[in-house]
């Protein structure tokens, strides 16, 4: 166990830091420090701010999971994975800034209550320098916002909804990520390829922020290739049989469902639908399909059988053959046994894009850092050339059409990739109407 | 003093002086030693703490007298933080009007309720309430949006037509919560060697609040008021026949407890300006329901032992991960403690839930009066062993 | 019409299982007076006696494939399951497939079983302490469950297929002329739910044991003077209404794929159910399950919806809150029980 000996080290030397640290600040305010939560010892603290418990639980495992693997190439240890591979070569492998990264970890059991709860902890109390995670995008605006008030850097993990950076984005604020538009812009043509132009579509919702937004986009981009909406239908996020929804789609005339749904909803919808022979229908001469706009191959597990042949998008999939996926995926697969989720990969990618703006920025500063994060263009991550713009704080990589694999070889090989959109495909205007209305106001530092 | 019999009083001061000192009494630990994973006292925790310590009393005042077991209190705290959060967006900053708005809508909301739901009782009454809950929770959640902001929860943004103030500082950011010009979140940091002591102003305001909660829950307690809710609880029936009509009384509790619901949602919104559905599932009903039992329901200082408790676990416990473990254990041999982390590692962290579940079943098994009793043997042992003589050992009774 | 047909049937299949649980919470309330917020977490655990099952036929051995590479560039591991390496690859493939209707088998001594425990081991000990106390033990025993099951299966849903030859679909309208194609296992369920309440319904109408349980739910203290123990046949009444909710949850699985906290979210809603139908009346908990089930369904179709927006978000609490104020005790609820 060379871990255990190694955190033996890094717990004495904290602790001797720590004191020596302390001694000359008796009766100052902390409002002397330049920026919120200043590492002043050697070492930084992160917050990993996943999932613990509650429906998400597994994939919040696998974030931490990541996370660790990410800690633990930053302080130079394992064998490097993605940093190896990363356009960037200012990390050194000797931490950020030649202080040695420390993490704390929450639980935000998908409530953004508790999330924020968790966030505010790591901030009072454990003095963490920037906070990551989350795996709903509920979750993620109202963490992101707090990090904005308090003066941290947040780097969004899993957030699909395009408020995330669209109303609700914010300047201290990042995401990985993809979004509901890019699902929609990339899938389309996959779609019009597939199943032709002349198609009508039926909507099933989860009655939510996110529901919404990727019920608008993928409804925009399927009728403006020219297929035809019959109807949008909302279904409460407590479902857990959706037989009383699917059942109107056998008359209504349409011949593709999509599943606006995510985890266990998702699970439950695409398993119900499949029940009421909705594959093997035929509707206005033409086999009726399903798609489901955002995989996660994590719960696709759930839906077994049913999801072959059935179309989605990923933001990323262990099966792809660039040098950055490839290392990812050798050392994530090395350490715990199986291959990463997607989730997994972005907030990997997201600790390195972190560390890489403080190394390239000299400071922890979340000014700094947002500066050197804005407008970055890099590679090496495993979704090719990737861009973070500076009007919203979003990454524009390329965006992956996935489908159920028909004959899968493990129990991890469930999607296998149709289509890699390119990033032009996906891109969209800042001020585009589905993304306006919020404001990145300015950088906060918490000085 | 204050009106209040010597006991009352002394247990008074005795909160009094314990919320003024919790930085210092929450934070046992130094800074960086293993064992400061267990301090509390970091603003955000103590204001929750305080918080969920008034949302429990107000709860205790209609459960612990009446006996009547709503389901559904977290609609009355969640109503009273979206009230405060538009009043944030609307008119000013300043907390006060926040507060008040959310006390006044809260107690409206709770007499709609109450009207209705008090028309029955025993789990009659914990349905209807429960299900006026549920239903507010999942129209919050979905039609409601406009109002509520849904899923992520009523924020505030850079362009909020606030009517007393600005939309935005000068810096352009969104201005913070104050109390005519302190800010809430703002914090002095006392740090005495390896020690470092936060004083949050948000949290004193809390605490003040607390106190005269506290207070005004001791004077229902003691009032010929309160004496009726008790009688309403021991026997119901045989006070109608006497000819006299409970619902008044029962209904004056409810609105009661739904506006200490609605103070406690209206003071989470102003540390924090920000409104989850969450707030209003049944789930978080069910959380304050535990507090007061876990407590000792009927009891002054049960319920915020209980609220203290659950919040304790839920943001310490589930922040003990392995790399924290290992270092609990590292004076061990290598063997020995990889054992003892994988022998803890099931009931900490991602398994805080585990360990909540056995500690409720622990305390409702041996501790039928809840926490409060066990305190309460605690002493009874100790006066047993210092008089040496043997005491009548009667049930024991809550401390009321 | 075939719509509203179609949510009918949607309605008694989400009924039947409402009306399942409910039931199992009927007959532990009116037996033993305790209000067992466990009970889904019972359900719960049938579901994963089902997810057992198939694991254990599941059950490989390994054989290292040198031709084959698995995702790290290594030579595969070929699993073969244990059972088709003794039965022959049909057979034994067959008894895989089979392993949801075999887990009942696996299902009802082990519920059983579990039942016996917590009411001799816990619940026995709160009998005399007030209902808040129950709710609080049992609560606390649900959670212990959910994450003992969460520690050992995971928190993301377990896919459990039905049989392949009852997976397909069915017209139960070609007999009337229309055409109404529904699930088979779903037809399955049904049938399966209403021969359980059934047997449970005669069994307490025509055997001397269910007419004594019956004596005991209507006057514990005269049964008891009478020299009969009817805390035994009470402690029995338990597991058998812990097997329901197991067989329940077992039979559950293949509509949708069960995960740890299924039996929270069926919590609320089933003591809504209990409620409605009247505490300690098992015909008012079964009306209740099914005609919520039917009610829920049709507030989800898609006229209803259009005319109350969100109206299938709150259906059944706006039921429930009708009936409970102008039927005081539920449907079929009886005078004086749980009004204290």
């Amino acid at each position: 166990m060379t871990n255990t000996v190694s955190r033996r080290g890094v717990l004495q030397r904290g602790a001797i830091a720590g004191a020596g640290v302390a001694l000359p600040t008796i009766f100052t305010a902390s409002s002397a420090a330049a920026y919120t939560n200043e590492p002043t010892g050697g070492t930084v603290t992160l917050g990993f701010n996943v999932p613990q418990t509650g429906a998400y639980a597994d994939e919040g495992a696998d974030e931490l999971r990541a996370y660790e693997l990410a800690v633990e190439h930053l302080n130079g240890g394992g064998d490097g994975g993605m940093m190896n591979t990363f356009s960037s070569k200012a990390l050194q492998g000797n931490g950020i800034l030649g202080k040695k990264v420390n993490f704390v970890t929450g639980d935000t059991q998908t409530k953004s209550d508790a999330a924020r709860a968790s966030a505010k902890s790591m901030i009072e109390k454990d003095g963490a320098v920037m906070i990551t995670g989350g795996s709903s995008s509920g979750v993620a605006i109202a963490v992101q916002g707090l990090c904005q008030e308090a003066g941290v850097i947040f780097m969004a993990g899993l957030t699909h909804s395009n408020d995330t950076t669209g109303k609700d984005k914010k300047a201290n604020g990042f995401r990985h990520f993809f979004n509901g538009y890019m699902s929609a812009a990339a899938l389309a043509p996959v779609l019009k390829n597939l199943y032709g132009t002349d198609r009508t579509a039926y909507h099933l919702t989860a009655d939510y922020t996110w529901g919404w937004t990727q019920e608008e986009s993928i409804a925009a981009a399927t009728e403006a290739m020219g297929w035809n909406t019959v109807n949008k239908v909302r279904t409460p996020l407590a479902a857990t049989d959706f037989s009383s929804y699917i059942a109107p789609v056998l008359n209504s005339g349409a011949d593709v469902l999509v599943l606006n749904h995510y985890g266990g909803n998702m699970v439950n919808s695409l398993t119900n639908a499949v029940q009421f022979g909705l594959r093997e229908k035929v509707v206005n001469g033409k086999n009726f399909e399903i798609v489901v706009p955002l995989y996660s191959r994590l719960m696709a597990k759930g839906a077994g059988e049913n999801v072959k042949g059935i179309h989605g998008s990923t933001n990323w999939h262990w099966t792809l053959q660039d040098e950055g996926s490839k290392a990812f995926v050798k050392s994530f697969g090395t350490k715990y046994g199986f291959p990463p989720s997607q989730a997994a990969h972005t907030v990997y990618c997201q600790t390195m894009l972190y560390a890489d703006a403080a190394q390239r920025a000299g400071t922890f500063n979340p000014c700094g850092i947002a500066e050197a994060l804005e407008g970055y263009e890099f590679d090496g991550l495993g979704n090719g050339k990737t861009l973070y713009r500076a009007d919203d704080h979003q990454c524009f990589k390329d965006v992956l059409v996935v489908r159920g694999k028909e004959n899968p070889t493990s129990e991890f090989d469930l999607l296998e990739v149709v289509e890699v959109t390119p990033r032009a495909q996906v891109e969209y205007a800042p001020d585009h109407p589905m993304f306006a209305g919020g404001q990145l106001g300015s950088c906060n530092s918490g000085a | 003093m204050f009106g209040l019999e010597k006991r009352d009083t002394s247990m008074l001061i005795i909160v009094a002086v314990l919320t003024m000192f919790a930085p210092f009494i929450l934070n046992p630990f130094p800074a960086g030693s293993a064992l400061a994973q267990f301090n509390a006292g970091y603003p955000d925790l103590m204001q929750r703490f305080v918080i969920f310590g008034i949302f429990a009393i107000g709860f205790n005042i209609l459960f612990g007298l009446t006996g009547y077991l709503s389901f559904g209190h977290a609609a009355f705290l969640g109503v009273g933080s979206y009230s405060a959060v538009w009043m944030f967006k609307l008119l000013s900053m300043n907390v006060i009007p926040a507060i008040i708005l959310s006390v006044i809508v809260a107690g409206l909301f709770s007499l709609l309720i109450g009207f209705v739901s008090l028309r029955r009782s025993g789990i009659y009454f914990s349905i209807l309430t429960l299900a006026f809950a549920q239903m507010s929770f999942n129209l919050a959640y979905s039609v409601l949006t406009p109002i509520t902001n849904g899923e992520t929860g009523l924020q505030l943004t850079l362009n909020d037509p606030r009517v007393l103030g600005v939309s935005a500082t000068a810096d352009g950011s969104i201005p913070v919560t104050n109390l005519f010009g302190m800010e809430m979140r703002s914090t002095f940091e006392l740090a005495v060697g390896p020690w470092a002591f936060q004083f949050n102003a948000g949290y004193y305001l809390c605490a003040v609040i607390l106190l005269l909660a506290f207070y005004l829950s001791i004077r229902i307690f003691r009032s010929p008021f309160g004496m009726m809710l008790r009688a309403v609880k021991s026997n119901q029936q045989r006070m109608n026949y006497t000819g006299l009509n409970t619902r008044p009384y029962t209904l004056a509790a409810f609105v009661i407890s739904g506006m200490y619901a609605g103070l406690a949602g209206g003071l989470m919104a102003s540390m924090d300006p920000l409104a989850g559905a969450e707030r209003m599932q049944w789930t978080a009903s069910g959380e304050v329901v535990l507090m007061t039992i876990l407590g000792g329901a009927g009891t002054l200082i049960g319920p915020v032992l209980g609220a203290g408790f659950i919040k304790y676990f839920e943001n310490i416990f589930s922040k003990i991960n392995d790399g924290v473990l290992h270092s609990w254990f590292s004076f061990m041999p290598d063997g020995l403690e990889n054992a003892m982390v994988t022998l803890i590692h099931p009931f900490v962290g991602k398994g805080w839930h585990l360990t909540l579940g056995i500690l409720f079943m622990l305390v409702v098994i041996f501790l039928p009066g809840g926490l409060v009793e066990g305190g309460q043997r605690i002493r009874k042992w100790a006066k047993n062993k210092r008089s040496g003589g043997e005491t009548p050992t009667g049930k024991t009774e809550p401390a009321e | 019409m075939d719509a509203i047909l179609l949510q009918i049937l949607n309605g008694l299949d989400k009924g039947s299982a409402y009306a399942l649980i409910a039931l199992g919470l009927t007959l532990i309330f009116g037996t033993l007076g305790v209000v067992n917020f466990a009970h889904g977490a019972l359900f719960m655990i049938g579901a994963f006696c089902a997810v057992t099952v198939q694991r254990l036929l599941n059950l490989s051995f390994e054989v290292v494939d040198p031709d084959k590479t698995d995702f790290l560039g290594q030579p595969l591991k070929v699993k073969t399951p244990y059972v088709e390496a003794w039965f022959g690859p049909e057979m034994g493939g067959a008894i895989i497939d089979w392993a949801v209707p075999l887990a009942i088998l696996f299902a009802i001594p082990i519920m059983i079983g579990v039942g016996y425990v917590m009411e001799r081991g816990l619940i026995k000990h709160f009998y005399k302490r007030p209902h808040a106390d129950q709710i609080l033990v049992t609560f606390g025993l649900a959670i212990v469950l959910q994450e003992v099951v969460k520690y050992f299966y995971g928190a993301n849903p377990i896919q459990t297929p039905a049989p392949e030859s009852l997976n397909g679909i069915v017209n139960l309208g070609a007999v009337i002329g229309m055409d109404i194609v529904y699930p088979v296992w779903r037809v399955v369920y049904f049938l399966f739910s209403v021969v359980i309440i059934g047997g449970i319904f005669s069994f307490l109408q025509f055997t001397t044991f269910g007419m004594v349980v019956r004596a005991g739910m209507a006057d514990r203290e005269t049964v008891g003077l009478l020299g009969i123990n009817i805390d035994r046949r009470f402690t029995i009444m338990f597991g058998i209404a812990a097997a329901v909710a197991g067989l329940a949850g077992v039979m559950y699985t293949p509509i949708n794929s069960p995960n740890y906290h299924m039996g929270m979210d069926f919590l609320v809603l089933s003591f809504v159910v209990v409620v409605v139908g009247g505490m300690g009346s098992l015909p008012g908990a079964v009306l209740a399950g099914f005609m919520l089930g039917v009610l829920e369904s049709f507030a989800s179709m898609n006229e209803i919806k259009s005319i109350i927006p969100g109206i299938d978000q709150i259906i059944i609490y706006v039921v429930a809150i009708i009936i409970l104020l102008t039927r005081p005790r539920g449907l079929m609820g009886r005078k004086g029980v749980m009004e204290d």
